[in-house]
């Protein structure tokens, strides 16, 4: 693996013993300070994620993940997709999502709420787009 | 299709409906197979505080919080731009049963598989979706080439009578892809015949 090949999505420098097996470097809520809950709102991981600026219009003083979650999230991505794809576990995601949230960083759509039955136009559109797969 | 709550006006573009489904089942039952063969598996780490309830690992003489790191699959199909499908391989084991939870909110419904050499390893699933309503069908995974027939299982899970049971590899994308489908198609069926009582 080439020296300087990064950590995806968070821009970090991966080496070549520092992998999956070796585990975290940095426990996942020393990142957040210590944080285990969103400052603010709770992050269904169904809801969607839009960045309201881009990353690198970001104030300085915001972590590399707060980065690397506004940068993943310019087009609607889902809190799951996010925590997936930076390779971050979803309580450390959402501690982000707060503060990104309170900074007006970024906006949220929820899905519909739990206790809504499924539209059955919708269940037959996904019926009829797995028939196709 | 609508969002139910946003932030503000028009997003840079359009806010699929993302539907969940759950692959539930014992150990080794199939699971990350099944995930694998219908969509593009991909590790999600959960790391949840511990709170030290009954049945979670005992955190007792441990001061402060404890976490543990919990992976489970999940995979993604893209049924049209406005429509995603997300699957959830929910963790097998007893003391993950606090992550349920919140994976069976607002859940389409679930797929609970089955493996005819232990049969029992699926009960606590069953138990679980019965008594929070969440739709489910069983899918019998077929290790072997014996076949008990969909009838005889039902009866040995003591299911109510219109749960779909089907038998299926989930190795085969196709196969795999049908048991979701019978899932989908039950729960449109319950939809309409819950509408039409009411």
């Amino acid at each position: 693996m080439p020296a300087d090949a990064l950590f995806p999505g968070t821009g970090r420098v991966l080496h070549d013993w520092l992998d999956h097996d070796a585990g975290p470097v940095v426990r996942p809520y020393a990142m957040t300070q210590g944080r285990v809950a969103p400052s603010e709102g709770e992050f269904d991981l169904l809801a969607f994620v839009v960045a309201t600026m881009r990353d690198d219009s970001l104030p300085p003083s915001l972590h590399p993940e707060h980065h690397a979650i506004v940068g993943a999230a310019w087009e609607p991505t889902s809190v799951v997709e996010l925590a997936s794809k930076l390779d971050l576990s979803v309580g450390v995601v959402r501690v982000f999502l707060g503060d990104l949230r309170s900074a007006g960083l970024i906006s949220l759509y929820e899905p519909p709420a739990a206790s809504q039955p499924h539209d059955v136009d919708v269940l037959k559109a996904v019926v009829n787009g797995l028939r196709a797969l | 299709m609508d969002s139910v709550r946003s932030d503000r006006d028009g997003a840079r573009s359009h806010i699929p409906v993302a539907l969940k489904i759950l692959i539930a089942g014992g150990f080794g039952a199939g699971k990350t197979t099944m995930v694998g063969s219908v969509s593009e598996i991909r590790p999600l780490q959960t790391e949840e505080v511990l709170t030290g309830v009954d049945g979670a690992d005992d955190t007792s003489g441990v001061e402060g919080k404890h976490t543990t790191t919990v992976t489970m699959d999940f995979g993604r199909i893209t049924i049209t731009d406005d429509l995603q499908l997300y699957l959830f391989g929910t963790p097998g084991q007893d003391r993950f049963w606090f992550l349920w939870d919140e994976l069976s909110q607002g859940a389409l419904g679930a797929v609970v598989l089955a493996d005819t050499r232990r049969l029992a390893d699926c009960f606590p699933s069953i138990d679980y979706f019965e008594q929070r309503g969440t739709p489910f069908v069983v899918a019998v995974n077929c290790f072997d080439e014996r076949r008990f027939g969909s009838d005889a299982i039902a009866r040995a899970l003591d299911l109510d009578g219109d749960v779909p049971v089907v038998e299926f590899d989930a190795r085969e994308p196709t196969a795999a892809r049908n048991v979701l489908i019978e899932l989908v198609e039950y729960v449109a069926r319950r939809q309409l015949a819950s509408a039409g009582s009411r």
